[in-house]
Parts: C-alpha cells; sequence; structure tokens
C-alpha cells in the first residue's frame, strides 16, 4: 500500500506528464511514431528503439540510485562502461576462436569482473578511506578512459562475433534482449531492495551516518556494497554498448552517460542530499531522457541546439518538481489542486492527558 | 512585573491554527507577548510550543489566525521575514556551521564590509565587544566547532543579541548548559529584559521557569489553556495545567520509585570495565554492573560521562584496559559488536545520533534490531506490526502512528522511539546517555518508571544525567566522574545531592554548582 502511495506521489506524477506531453509532440511531428510492426518476427518502430538505446541509461541510473541514496555520487560509470566494452573486445579478438559463443560468454564474465573490481576501488576510496565520493569516483572518470586506451592499445576494437551482438541488437520473442535485460535487472533489483531491508538500510544510512552506525548498520559495507553494484551496472551497460556496434571505442564508449544517469535519478524524485530513494521514478526517469533523446532528431530540431532543446525539458521538469515553484503555481490557481504528502489518519489516543482537553 | 497590564503588546497572535495534513497541530492558540518581559511558554512534548515558535519565526506557514507585531499585522513568508521584523530565535539544538570561526557565526549575512570585502578585524571586533557584553570569554577567530557544545549555544545567543532584537525566542537554550553558564544566561536575559526585549523562554527546568520568568502561556495538545502571571502560580498547580491531569498519580509515581529498593542479585556481571580509557577522553577507568542494578553516572558537563558510555557500548574504540560483557571479555571496535552481545547505547546527541528523521516510526524503531538480523532476513510484517504497536502504545507515543515521519515528532517523542529501539534488540545492558534531556515532566516520569520497571526485570542499566536528584532517585549504586576520570563510587543509601556535589566540586564550589542541581 506505501508503495502504490509513492508510485502516485506528485513528484513521479510530473515526470509522468511530461513523458507523455513529449510523446504527444512526437506523433504531431510524426504521426507514425507510435506505429510498432512485425517484421521477421519481431518489433520494429520508433517506441522499440526508444527502449533498446534506454537499456544502458536505465542501467546506469539504477545503480547511481543507490548510491546516490547513500548521500554518494558515482562519476565514473561511463568510463567504467567503456573499459567494460574494452575488456570484452579485446579478449575476443586475441582468443583463437573468435566468434565463438563461449567466447563470448567468457569476454562478458571477465569485463563485468573487471568493472566490479573497479567499484570495489572506488567503494574502498569513499567508504573506508572516507574520501568525498565526488572526488573518489572522479578519479576513475578521469583515468578510466585512459585505461581503457591501455587495454585497446589506442585502436577502435572491431570484434565479429554474433552472440556478442546479441546483448546489443538483438531480438528475443520479438523484443530488444538490451531492453529486457535491462529492464530483468531492473525488477530483481527493485525486488531485492524493497522486500529484503536492504533499501531501508541504504536510506537509513544515507539519511544519517552516525545514527545508523550507532544503532549497529555496517554502514561501510553498505556504502561499499553500492559502488560495487554502481559498476556492475556500468559494466552492463558498457557490454551493450560495445555490442551495440561490435566494437569498443575507449574515447567515446558511454562518454557523458553519468550526466544522463545522474538526471534520470533526480528526475525521478531522488534528492541528491540521499536519503529516500524512488526506483520507480528512476525508471520514468530514465525513459524521459532517452525518449527526449529520440524526439530531437524526429521533430526536426537541428543537431546544433539539440542540447539547447534537451537543457529546456530537463530544466522544465526540476521546476515542476520544486516545491517553490509549485507552492507558486498553487497560489495562482488558488484552488488546492496538488495533492498533499501522504498524511497520517486522525490517531485517537485515549490518553488521560488528551481526555481533559475536550 | 515591568509594566501596565494596558502596555502594548509587541506580538499578538490571534487563534493560530496549523495543521499537517490530517494533524491539527495547533487549534486556535493566542499568546501575547510584552516588552521587558520573560514569557514561558509551557506545555508538554507534543503540546505544540515548537509549532507555536516556528509559526512566529516564519519557519511554518500559518493556516488560520493573525500576527500582529507592534501593532501591524504581518505574515512571515519566510525565516528572513520574520528576523528583519525584529524576531530573533535560539533552537534548542545548536543551529550553526561549527567549521566556520565564533565571529563568522555570529555576523554571518551581516558581516561588516570594505569595498566589498568581508572585514575580518572589524567583524571579530564587533563579535568580541558582544561576547563581552555577555561576559563571555571566547576568541572570536577561533573555530566555533572546537568549543564544547555549551558555548556553541551561548555563541548561538550572541548572534541574536547581536541583532537587537525586539523579541528574542530562546528554544530549550539551558538544556545543554551548566550551572554557571547558566546564570551567565540569565543575567544577559535580565539586562535584556530591563532594555525592553521581550524574551519568549521554553524550558522543561521549572526551576528556572519561575526564577526568570514573569508570565507564562500554557499549551496542551496543540490548545491553549491560559496565560497567567508567574507570580500567582506554584510550580505544583502549572504541573497540573500543562499535563491536566491529577497530580496525584505523578506523586504517587515518584514515592513507588523511591520506596522499590531493586534487589541486585550478585551475579556474574553484565559489564565490567578495568583500566578503561581513550587517550584525550577518558583516563582508566573501572566500572562495574550487575543484573536489575542501575549505575547512576554523575559529574559535569564535560567530566567524562558520556565518553565512557561511547567506550562502553564500542561508538569509540578504547585505547587501555579491558572490558567484560556477561562475564566473556570483549574486544569493541564499533557499535555492531557490543550490540550483538546484548549491550544498547541511547545517545545524548538525539537529533544527530539517533533520529533518521525521514524514515518512519516503525523503521526508526525497527532498526537496529533489523541491523543486527542482517539486510537479508527482513523482520516479517506480522512481527513489525506487533512490536511497533506494543512499543507505541506502551511507551505512549504519540502521535500513535507508524507510519508517521520521524521529523514530525516532538522531541520527546522521538527520544521514546529511540527507547523503544533499543528496547527492542532485548538487551541485557542498557546504557542511557542523558535520557531525559529537553523532555516535560510527564514523558520524563514516564522514562524514569520504565528505567525502574527495566531494571526489576533484571537488566543492568547505566543512567546518565545533569540531573542529581534524577540520578540519586533511580540508581542503586553512584559512581561520580570529574575531570575524565572517576572520582568516586558508593552505593546509593542516604547520599544526598549536597553529597554528590561535595565529592564533585570540593568544598569550595559546592554552593555555586548547587544553583544548577
Amino acid at each position: 500500500m506505501r508503495d502504490a502511495s509513492r508510485v502516485f506521489s506528485s513528484t513521479l506524477l510530473w515526470p509522468l506528464l511530461v513523458l507523455l506531453a513529449l510523446l504527444v509532440v512526437n506523433v504531431v511531428a510524426n504521426p507514425g511514431f507510435l506505429e510498432v510492426r512485425v517484421q521477421d518476427g519481431r518489433l520494429f518502430g520508433s517506441l522499440v528503439d526508444i527502449v533498446r538505446n534506454g537499456a544502458p541509461v536505465l542501467l546506469i541510473a539504477l545503480g547511481m540510485t543507490l548510491v546516490i541514496a547513500t548521500r554518494g555520487i558515482d562519476l565514473s560509470v561511463g568510463a567504467v562502461a567503456a573499459i567494460g566494452g574494452a575488456v570484452a573486445c579485446v579478449y575476443m579478438v586475441s582468443s583463437p576462436d573468435e566468434s565463438g559463443l563461449g567466447t563470448a560468454l567468457v569476454a562478458c564474465a571477465l569485463a563485468l569482473a573487471t568493472c566490479v573490481a573497479l567499484g570495489l576501488w572506488n567503494g574502498f576510496l569513499v567508504s573506508v578511506l572516507g574520501i568525498q565520493p565526488i572526488i573518489a569516483t572522479l578519479v576513475l572518470l578521469v583515468a578510466g578512459r585512459g585505461l581503457a586506451m591501455l587495454v585497446t592499445d589506442g585502436q577502435i576494437t572491431t570484434v565479429n562475433n554474433d552472440s556478442f551482438r546479441t546483448i546489443g541488437v538483438g531480438f528475443v520473442l520479438g523484443l530488444p534482449v538490451a531492453a529486457l535485460v535491462a529492464w530483468a535487472v531492473f525488477g530483481l533489483t527493485a525486488l531485492l531492495v524493497r522486500r529484503t531491508a536492504l533499501g531501508m538500510l541504504v536510506e537509513a544510512v544515507g539519511i544519517n551516518p552516525e545514527a545508523s552506525r550507532l544503532a549497529g548498520v555496517r554502514a561501510v559495507t553498505i556504502r561499499w556494497t553500492v559502488y560495487v553494484f554502481s559498476g556492475l551496472c556500468a559494466g552492463l551497460a558498457g557490454l551493450m554498448i560495445a555490442a551495440n556496434t561490435s566494437a569498443a571505442d575507449a574515447n567515446n564508449a558511454g562518454l557523458w552517460i553519468e550526466l544522463d544517469a545522474i538526471l534520470a535519478v533526480v528526475i525521478g524524485g531522488t534528492s541528491l542530499a540521499g536519503g529516500r530513494f524512488s526506483l520507480a521514478g528512476t525508471f520514468v526517469g530514465a525513459l524521459l531522457i532517452t525518449t527526449l533523446a529520440a524526439t530531437i532528431p524526429n521533430i526536426g530540431i537541428p543537431s546544433e541546439t539539440n542540447y539547447l532543446f534537451k537543457a529546456v525539458v530537463v530544466i522544465v521538469v526540476c521546476l515542476l518538481q520544486s516545491p517553490k515553484a509549485r507552492a507558486v503555481l498553487r497560489r495562482r490557481r488558488t484552488t488546492p489542486a496538488p495533492p498533499a504528502p501522504p498524511a497520517p489518519p486522525e490517531s485517537p489516543t485515549p490518553t488521560l492527558a488528551k481526555a481533559g482537553t475536550r | 512585573m515591568t509594566h501596565l497590564d494596558s502596555a502594548e503588546p509587541v506580538v499578538s497572535m490571534q487563534d493560530i491554527s496549523i495543521t499537517f495534513g490530517a494533524v491539527t497541530a495547533l487549534d486556535g492558540v493566542s499568546v501575547r507577548l510584552f516588552p521587558g518581559e520573560v514569557h514561558a511558554l509551557m506545555g508538554e512534548n507534543g503540546a505544540g510550543k515548537s509549532t507555536l515558535i516556528k509559526a512566529l519565526t516564519g519557519v511554518y506557514a500559518v493556516d488560520g489566525g493573525t500576527v500582529t507585531v507592534q501593532g501591524r499585522r504581518l505574515s512571515f513568508s519566510s525565516p528572513a521575514a520574520a528576523q528583519e521584523a525584529g524576531i530573533s530565535t535560539v533552537y534548542q539544538e545548536v543551529n550553526l556551521c561549527t567549521n566556520l570561526t565564533v565571529a563568522e557565526n555570529m555576523m554571518l549575512g551581516r558581516e561588516p564590509r570594505f569595498l566589498g570585502a568581508i572585514n575580518t578585524r572589524a567583524m571579530n571586533r564587533r563579535a568580541r565587544a558582544t561576547l563581552e557584553r555577555l561576559g563571555l570569554d571566547v576568541d572570536p577567530a577561533s573555530t566555533l566547532g572546537d568549543h564544547p557544545i555549551a558555548i556553541q549555544q551561548l555563541v548561538a545567543i550572541a548572534r541574536a543579541v547581536d541583532v537587537d532584537a525586539k523579541v528574542l525566542i530562546l528554544d530549550e537554550p539551558t538544556s545543554s548548559l551548566d550551572a554557571d553558564e547558566v546564570e551567565k544566561l540569565f543575567a544577559v536575559m535580565r539586562r535584556l529584559r530591563s532594555e525592553g526585549t521581550a524574551i519568549v523562554f521554553v524550558s522543561h527546568f521549572l526551576d528556572q521557569i519561575f526564577e526568570i520568568s514573569d508570565r507564562m502561556t500554557i499549551l496542551r495538545n496543540g490548545r491553549l489553556v491560559g496565560e497567567r502571571m508567574t507570580a500567582d502560580l506554584t510550580q505544583l498547580e502549572l504541573v497540573q495545567l500543562m499535563i491536566g491531569r491529577d497530580l496525584e498519580v505523578l506523586e504517587k509515581l515518584e514515592r513507588e520509585l523511591g520506596e522499590e529498593g531493586s534487589t541486585v542479585v550478585d551475579e556474574t556481571p553484565v559489564l565490567r570495565a578495568v583500566g578503561l580509557g581513550r587517550k584525550g577522553s577518558l583516563l582508566a577507568t573501572d566500572l562495574e554492573v550487575r543484573p536489575g542494578e542501575v549505575v547512576g553516572l554523575a559529574g559535569l558537563l564535560g567530566s567524562g560521562r558520556t565518553e565512557l558510555a561511547r567506550l562502553l557500548f564500542g561508538a569509540d574504540a578504547s585505547d587501555t584496559g579491558t572490558l567484560e560483557v556477561a562475564g566473556r571479555r570483549a574486544k569493541l571496535r564499533a557499535p555492531r559488536q557490543a550490540i550483538d552481545r546484548k549491550v544498547a547505547f541511547l545517545s545524548e546527541n538525539r537529533r544527530s545520533e539517533g533520529v533518521i528523521a525521514d524514515l518512519s516510526v516503525a523503521d526508526n524503531m525497527l532498526l537496529a534490531l533489523q541491523a543486527t538480523r542482517g539486510w537479508l532476513r527482513p523482520i516479517p510484517s506480522a512481527t513489525r506490526k506487533k512490536l511497533v504497536d506494543e512499543y507505541i502504545e506502551a511507551l505512549d507515543i504519540r502521535p500513535a502512528d507508524p507510519d508517521a515521519l520521524m521529523r514530525n515528532l516532538s522531541g520527546g517523542n522521538q527520544q521514546k522511539v529511540l527507547l523503544a529501539r533499543w528496547l527492542i534488540t532485548e538487551p541485557d545492558l542498557l546504557i542511557l546517555d542523558e535520557p531525559t534531556r529537553g523532555i516535560d515532566v510527564g514523558a520524563k516520569a514516564q522514562i524514569q518508571q520504565l528505567v525502574a520497571d527495566l531494571a526489576r526485570r533484571g537488566l543492568g542499566v547505566v543512567f546518565i544525567s545533569a540531573e542529581l536528584e534524577e540520578v540519586l532517585r533511580l540508581s542503586d549504586r553512584v559512581v561520580t566522574m570529574r575531570d575524565r576520570r572517576k572520582i568516586d563510587e558508593r552505593t546509593n543509601v542516604d547520599v544526598a545531592v549536597g553529597d554528590v556535589l561535595e565529592i564533585i566540586a570540593g568544598d569550595a564550589r559546592a554552593e555555586e554548582v548547587g544553583a544548577r542541581a
């Protein structure tokens, strides 16, 4: 019941409405936008492209949500994704059986293990050494691309492996594999976080680390774990990006994706100050960001202004979510329209003190 | 009194109502503040004192009623607007920047400038003048965080005084001050009063209320009980008005507590510390707590009471001495290790070391238990509900809503939730550091009763309080600390407050300190 009320809380309402508005804009510009057709046993259409292209951002935003909930931030995810892709491609190219399924599996496992190790490094800096997260992860943001270059020897490494390609562009049961993987990881994580006590403990650590420590919460372990998880998500995203083009591009793979992910988290209503987080919000946020990316070419905005357009939409969403801006809107309308935060029910406390006043 | 009743009030709040969702925090409350008066705001936790203050200082918007300041109707949209109207506040918990200097904190936002840049020398000079006026010997250029909480509190007051406020609101200013500092504060308050400032004073120390205030407004459950002149009331009458139930109940409770000496069975001590110490915070100290025994730690602020408690719980790691919990050697490096050995610790810093403000009451209560179970084993929802409902009822937590956010509870109710957090872990040893600080009479008696009950059920309790009466009322044994070490330990038979004061202060200082106790 609490989850339901959270889904429909007003912070999620506005991103959803903006998402809807974006879709409407797209349909107006291109009436065939919503069209999804079946061809060669799989789905085709702009919507399918959106969910497929949005998979990496969704995954990275998922890891980012948990990191941000602990008052942290992970700027290194784009670089980590590039390293993951580079490790996988270089392994496959140097393997005797470049196009085999087994090679692809080992390559993916190797890449993910590398990214987990990078997450361990980030988490160690933040939780054990106590370095500020923005600085600690900046180290890898800067050094990570260099590491990826080292792995690929400065070349764009192209691989020829159809099994590997599937992660990026394949379809299963007519649906894009990338989206299926991302959604499955997302769903499993959401389940894990809310069905176990992990979510509550993450929030407690994010809201008041010292009080949590004194209550026996292993705050160091929890903070460390979320960075490892973020690294894993980034690695998975890196594999998708590399598989999309069947190439590892150390310079451009996952470039600026950390910013898209942070935006998705913030649009989803999770505060950068840490504490309460909303995975449902992040999901909508990531969808909004990718839809935005698809909208720009679709409605014919010249490519040189596309960053500007993106900025405007993001600003609008953030304004709609800001309590101050909403208070202004409310005052102008003079009707008490926006839903109030879920209020505790009136509790009849049968105490002597209260009885005295009645 | 210092004015005629016909004088114009400087602030008049009429029929103020404030609601949070379905909860009515204030229901048609009216308050008048007169210049040159100390006005006490009285009521139990959750009576609406803090809400009323926040309405007056522009933190909360008012849903109904009017605020008139010096004859003008105002509606404050922000704390800054209230400050501009001459209303300054010092909150219960210090709200300053500990990484800035004393002077910077006092002048924040009003720094003297020279060509656009902050004139540090002028700022320090002005800060020093204000501090000296308050009789405080604090270096304005020193970092605020380097000073004890008590000094930080006085700096917060100095900041408010520096604005030359017409109305000065002091919300629990004395809760972390020692006797000397309280006297200093009162001297300043008297001076400001004679200069015509209206002072709102909130405190749970009734003695202080009767010493300093001229007039009081009494609230209960968000409603106005009445306005009285302090001189017309006795302490007993005031308490009766505040809690609205027969005082006999309270007195009976106190008597019961007095009579029942809990019987200490001679068993293995739940906790034994030998030569426990930590560089810079505590000299080697021995302490033993047996099951069913309440050990009271007496001593002034900074005497090492809290430092000892933190070492016993592993909140800080000790570097000398040994610790035995339930007869087994324990080297505590983290609180978690203590909790696993059935030790619980209620910190004196409720806000920074206890409350998880944005989580619900239920989550706050179950946090310690959940932490010991690990994240993979969530508490089943039936057990959750049962435990939470049980403790909300047993400790009379208001509002009785498990889903209410912790930040919306009053200080006393937050404290009860934190107590519940530890009781739910079923500890063998409970360390309570100032559990009744900043809490009203009713809740205080409830917590004292609870401590006595727990000891009777076989828990060992370490009870720390600045109020010696409270320590002596509850403890089987009294340990006195001074200068970061134990200086005395005795069984609590016919120990009087004066005895402990003599131990603490030596004969020379006993009289000074007596003012506080």
